[in-house]
């Protein structure tokens, strides 16, 4: 017998849990005006996410995926984006997407039950939310065929679930992210949960990450509860992607703490104390201990930017709750180029009925 | 100018619109250097390069799904599915987001892509490459079916759908890819989607067909002629959406209707024909609506395949009814 392949899966933190810098800072995060910015991006994101499942717990807003404990994840993501790069989200992207332009309110709007939600009126080229999970991996993978058909140095970032990881189509769009060497780079965030089945029930894999190393191409775990290391992995991997037409897969190892959806009871299945050991580890809070620290924030500056951040999300609300509902005639509108005309009766029929009552 | 086949037209039509619009890019299982499977893409990678002639892995989601990312950067992607039977692991990327992305976004991203399959039976095939499961994509609201019957509407039919803004089902009659020949100038011209062409021109029934049972309904209607009886002769051509009101003017002047298809019975298109029928052309019919399908089986096997396939004599037979009842 001889060895003929090995593989390695390196693990990357900059933070520990305790908000000790465990390895060289990358430059960005030596700049303390960039970690305030993510800093700050972080706090509106949890602020405009308890403030979703309030809305939905008072039927204000529809069945809401929350985002709690994943922060570090999506806005780290969002900042190592380059404007011209595109971004395929999953469902849990406000973190990411509000840095691509998109409007609080537009994304109150698509949880509201609003397809207007996924127009992205600032943000033209990304795409919309996916639900059906996993499914989307392989749209990243065809944009960027479509970039390196064209030559153009711009990269895509795609996202998924440790639940997503599991679906064919996460694998057919690694393998072929491989075989053809497309500038596009998956991330899972590994939250530990599909629902209500753990991540220990997903795969016999150590990690998810390795899952690359059969596509040909490397596979890195990052601390996802850790701002400074997702930033920095996903941007070294986008800039990889754009130079090289190199794909990378990023496992950023996190915890969902909160429901699946606000349709979900996690206490049926979620160990308590589990999640109390997690929320020692929570990325907020690492950044501010890091930040406070370092004699980069305050006790004050931060009382001040949590109550700016929930001035932002009020302001959000009013005009998302302003927001008339779409006309009757949009269910037939966009389905295509030209309605054919055999749908002209339908469409009528439609339009005939008792316009709903606001909301 | 030589004849060429319904195979060939189909070669001749992706070969014209890759030469005029480069965001053409042709992808699936063996289509390059191979030409794939039925030799429909032969030639194309020569002409036009391994950018836009590309072999993919073997993963038909992966093909649709891949399909759709480049179509909404304004690529034109012309996808190969080696057979219908294999569409299946596909569903999900067409279903829920080719045919969706538009409605999804508003119209801010479309997908303007033609998957392309061999469809039915009838050409001695193993299991799963003699499905016609076309009622399938008919029932999912967003896509276009399109099902050509003739090299000249293969060409003509293929060439509309690449150039349609939307998401094109482009079914081939692989029983017919080289059954008969035709004249099909190269000109680029397309033939309008979403209307019937009406093949022959008839007073005492209608026959309503698609794809492979062209053959055997034109065959009937020649038959049937010599007897005495006049058929008007309809191809569906688009399935989706369904330009139901050629059929009923025909109906209207016949007084008599039947449908052929190869597709199972149950929830077949024809299904949805006679319905359409029933509700707004009751009063035109001398004689109810008869259907000639296939069983609603699985296909069987190469040596009891044609004991399956809707046959000429079934057509007449059913013509037959119809005008013995008025």
């Amino acid at each position: 017998m001889e060895v003929i392949a090995r593989f390695e899966v390196p693990y990357y933190q900059y933070l520990n849990e305790e908000s000790a810098v465990v390895a060289p800072l990358p430059e960005f995060a030596k700049d303390p005006e960039q970690l305030l910015h993510l800093y700050r991006l972080m706090v509106l994101v949890r602020t405009f996410d308890a403030k979703a499942i309030a809305l939905q717990r008072t039927g204000k807003l529809g069945t809401y995926p929350s985002t709690r404990g994943q922060e570090a994840v999506f806005v780290g993501m969002g900042n190592a984006l380059a404007k011209t790069d595109i971004y395929v989200p999953y469902y849990r992207d406000i973190g990411t997407l509000l840095q691509r332009g998109v409007k609080l309110s537009e994304y109150l709007l698509y949880w509201g039950g609003d397809e207007r939600g996924n127009v992205f009126s600032a943000d033209k080229d990304d795409f919309p939310f996916s639900v059906p999970v996993g499914s989307q991996p392989l749209h990243a993978a065809g944009i960027a065929t479509a970039f390196k058909i064209r030559h153009q140095k711009r990269a895509v970032l795609t996202v998924t679930g440790d639940g997503g990881s599991s679906e064919g189509d996460f694998y057919e769009a690694l393998n072929v992210a491989g075989s053809w060497q497309l500038p596009v780079v998956f991330v899972v965030s590994n939250n530990q949960w599909a629902i209500s089945v753990p991540r220990s029930a997903q795969t016999a894999a150590q990690t998810i990450a390795q899952k690359a190393i059969a596509a040909g191409f490397s596979g890195e775990q990052v601390d996802g509860n850790d701002v400074i290391a997702v930033r920095d992995r996903v941007a070294a991997a986008l800039q990889k992607a754009r130079e090289k037409n190199e794909p990378t897969l990023l496992e950023l190892v996190c915890y969902r703490h909160h429901d699946h959806t606000t349709a979900d009871d996690a206490t049926r299945y979620e160990p308590q104390e589990i999640r109390e050991i997690e929320w020692k580890k929570e990325p907020v809070a690492r950044l501010r201990r890091y930040l406070e620290n370092n004699k980069l924030w305050t006790e004050e500056q931060d009382k001040k930017c949590h109550e700016a951040c929930a001035a932002e999300v009020e302001e959000a609300v009013t005009e998302y709750l302003n927001t008339p509902p779409q006309p009757l005639e949009s269910i037939f509108d966009y389905l295509y180029a030209r309605l054919p005309d055999i749908y002209a009766e339908q469409r009528e029929t439609l339009l005939k009925k008792e316009v709903p009552a606001h909301g | 100018m030589a004849d060429i086949s319904l195979l060939e037209a189909i070669t001749q039509a992706l070969a014209y619109e890759m030469g005029v619009d480069p965001n053409i890019i042709v992808l699936g299982e063996d289509v390059a250097k191979n030409g794939g499977v039925f030799r429909a893409t032969l030639g194309l990678l020569d002409k036009f390069g391994s950018e836009r002639v590309r072999d993919t892995p073997l993963a038909e989601s992966m093909i649709a799904g891949i399909s759709i990312g480049m179509a909404t950067q304004g690529l034109k992607p012309v996808a190969e599915f080696q057979f219908m039977g294999f569409i299946y692991p596909a569903l999900d990327q067409i279903i829920n987001h080719a045919a969706r992305i538009r409605n999804r976004t508003r119209g801010r991203l479309t997908c303007p892509v033609v998957f392309r399959a061999p469809y039915g039976c009838g050409i001695r095939a193993p299991e799963h490459h003699s499905e016609s499961t076309e009622a399938m994509f008919a029932h999912t609201p967003g896509l276009r079916v399109v099902i050509p019957s003739s090299p000249a509407r293969a060409y003509g039919l293929l060439l509309a759908s690449i150039r349609d803004p939307d998401p094109v089902i482009f079914l081939e009659p692989s029983r017919l890819y080289r059954w008969s020949k035709q004249d099909v100038p190269d000109d680029g011209k397309a033939l309008p989607l979403d209307v019937c062409f009406t093949l022959r021109v008839g007073t005492d029934v209608t026959l309503v067909a698609w794809g492979a049972m062209m053959k055997e309904t034109l065959a009937a209607a020649d038959a049937l002629a010599k007897e005495g009886i006049s058929a008007e002769v309809i191809d569906v051509a688009t399935i989706k959406p369904l330009d139901i009101d050629t059929i009923l003017a025909s109906v209207e002047k016949t007084g008599r209707c039947v449908i052929i298809h190869e597709a199972p019975r149950t929830c077949g298109v024809g299904a949805d024909i006679s319905a359409q029928i029933a509700e707004r052309g009751l009063m035109f019919l001398k004689a109810p609506v008869q259907r000639v399908t296939g069983f609603d089986t699985i296909v069987p096997y190469a040596r009891l395949e044609k004991f399956y396939l809707p046959s000429e004599q079934q057509i007449i037979e059913a013509v037959n009814n119809v005008m013995e009842f008025a």
